[in-house]
């Protein structure tokens, strides 16, 4: 098989304090491939991608992206080869204007003159906010803002684009946009969310993680139709679908029985 | 949504004066500050050539004079200070309207509100022409510390989310029947400003780690200079010349 692009082994990681955030992580993530890491809150999903880039360090096992270890000489590379889109837009559009801040990766990776121009342009025209590329940050709507981020990290050319639950806060139009949106993109993705039918919708493969460890790795579709597994882990489908898979209303009165 | 993605100060036209540059405009905008700085008060006609030269640019750049005169009310403070330097000044006094007034003050007072009047006007006239990210740019190709732009952008950037999250946390208090109507109201104020600046705080902690991950290394990535043509400059030499050759004159005939 192919070098994975992202490879974790036996990764374990506690904050400061002592809190354990991730124990024993395995994970293999291959080229192409479409993952959603789903988990509650307080799982460690944030804490997990936050070690493919190379923010939190390892405390034990490895982390490799495409082959590439993840240590100080290496950070700027795997920076660009792991592309983030945390949260909140707000924070990852810092830049007076779009443009400049579709620029500011490429830059960072030293690309200037019409190299630059060019990347900016293919990653603006993918996520289709070319038409936006003069305003400013802070009148654009949430989805816009989405996509500009999106785009941001796509000028760096990823090898792998991780997005931190991006579907929250956005309307169902703007939704279907983001989808649209990520299965345009010829690029691997990992999808943190905890949106089950998002991660229906666009991950063929989902990972489940739970009080920092991996719990089940699966077809989505499989993961989701197994209801112990979900309550298990505090995640739950919602009540229409259930509703539709033949569940009581939890509205109406029981039959009586005479 | 047409005008707000632009600054207050921001004028929408398409002047020549819009057109120009934003380092041509800031680099002659400082200079004829400069020529009006140094000219001695008590060469009046020469602050009235400053004037009809800012009136002019004014009009060219197509700035509504209630615009100007909105924006102008910012020197109120120092016109009600300056009206004291008569009042309070040393003597020899003059009588004016049968009020006693100093010689002195009269002229520290002329000298203050000419100065600062058409000194404003000329930073309006350089707002009103430029947008905040042109202004940002132009700085960074008169190579301004880079630093020092970086910080300005962030600012623009995150003034209107600090002041979103205000509201919310205003709307927040009001919603459960806080009123800010009395001294003995203004606890939740201060808690609400120390959870902003902790807020805050998180949030810079967040763009920073944001920029980290798109490969910042400690440096702002150099932004694409917009490049001014001879032509600009040479328009605003003009400009300035005239400013300049007005103080000149002004400084040798007294």
């Amino acid at each position: 098989m192919s070098t994975p692009v992202i490879e974790i082994l036996g990764l374990d990681f506690a904050y400061p304090d002592g809190t354990e955030a991730l124990k024993d992580i395995d994970l293999h993530i291959h080229r192409g491939e479409r993952v959603a890491l789903l988990g509650p809150n307080g799982a460690g999903k944030t804490t997990l991608i936050l070690h493919m880039n190379g923010i939190h360090r390892a405390q034990t096992g490895t982390v490799t992206v495409s082959g590439l270890p993840v240590t100080a000489p290496n950070l700027l590379e795997i920076r660009r080869r792991v592309g983030v889109v945390f949260q909140d837009p707000d924070d990852q559009l810092f830049m007076p204007t779009v443009r400049e801040d579709v620029e500011f990766g490429p830059r960072n990776l030293g690309l200037t003159g019409a190299e630059l121009e060019h990347r900016v342009a293919a990653a603006m025209a993918s996520l289709e906010v070319a038409d936006l590329a003069d305003r400013a940050p802070n009148h654009l709507s949430f989805g816009q803002k989405r996509r500009v981020s999106m785009a941001g990290v796509m000028a760096m050319e990823p090898e792998i684009l991780v997005l931190d639950e991006p579907t929250s806060n956005l309307d169902p139009a703007s939704r279907q946009d983001l989808t649209l949106a990520l299965l345009g993109l010829d690029v691997t993705q990992l999808i943190v969310t905890h949106d089950l039918l998002y991660a229906l919708e666009v991950c063929p493969r989902s990972v489940i993680i739970d009080s920092g460890r991996i719990v089940a790795d699966g077809p989505t579709s499989e993961l989701l139709a197994d209801a112990g597994l979900l309550a298990a882990h505090r995640l739950a489908l919602p009540a229409a679908l259930l509703l539709l898979a033949g569940a009581p209303d939890p509205h109406r009165n029981p039959p009586r029985v005479n | 949504m047409s005008s707000s993605h632009r600054h207050a100060l921001f004028v929408h036209a398409h002047s020549p004066v819009h057109r120009l540059s934003p380092q041509v405009k800031i680099a002659a905008a400082l200079i004829m500050l400069g020529a009006i700085v140094s000219t001695p008060r008590e060469t009046v006609w020469a602050f009235v050539c400053y004037g009809l030269a800012l009136g002019i640019l004014v009009a060219l750049t197509q700035i509504p004079i209630r615009f100007l005169l909105g924006r102008m009310l910012v020197l109120t403070p120092f016109a009600l200070l300056a009206l004291l330097f008569p009042v309070f000044g040393t003597d020899p006094k003059v009588e004016i309207l049968g009020i006693s007034l100093s010689e002195q003050g009269l002229w520290d007072m002329w000298n203050l509100l000419a100065k600062a009047g058409l000194g404003l006007v000329t930073a309006i006239l350089l707002g009103a022409s430029t947008e905040i990210a042109d202004l940002l740019r132009g700085f960074d190709s008169l190579r301004a510390p880079r630093l020092v732009t970086a910080i300005l952008g962030f600012m623009v950037r995150y003034i209107d989310v600090v002041v979103g999250d205000l509201n919310r946390m205003r709307l927040a208090l009001a919603s459960r029947g806080h009123q800010g109507t009395s001294i003995a109201h203004w606890g939740p104020y201060g808690r609400a400003m120390g959870t902003m600046f902790i807020r805050t705080y998180e949030r810079g902690e967040r763009v920073y780690l944001a920029m980290e991950s798109r490969g910042y290394a400690g440096e702002m990535p150099a932004s694409s200079r917009v490049k001014a043509t001879p032509g600009e400059w040479a328009i605003a030499l003009v400009v300035v010349a005239a400013f300049w050759a007005v103080a000149i004159t002004a400084r040798m005939t007294t």
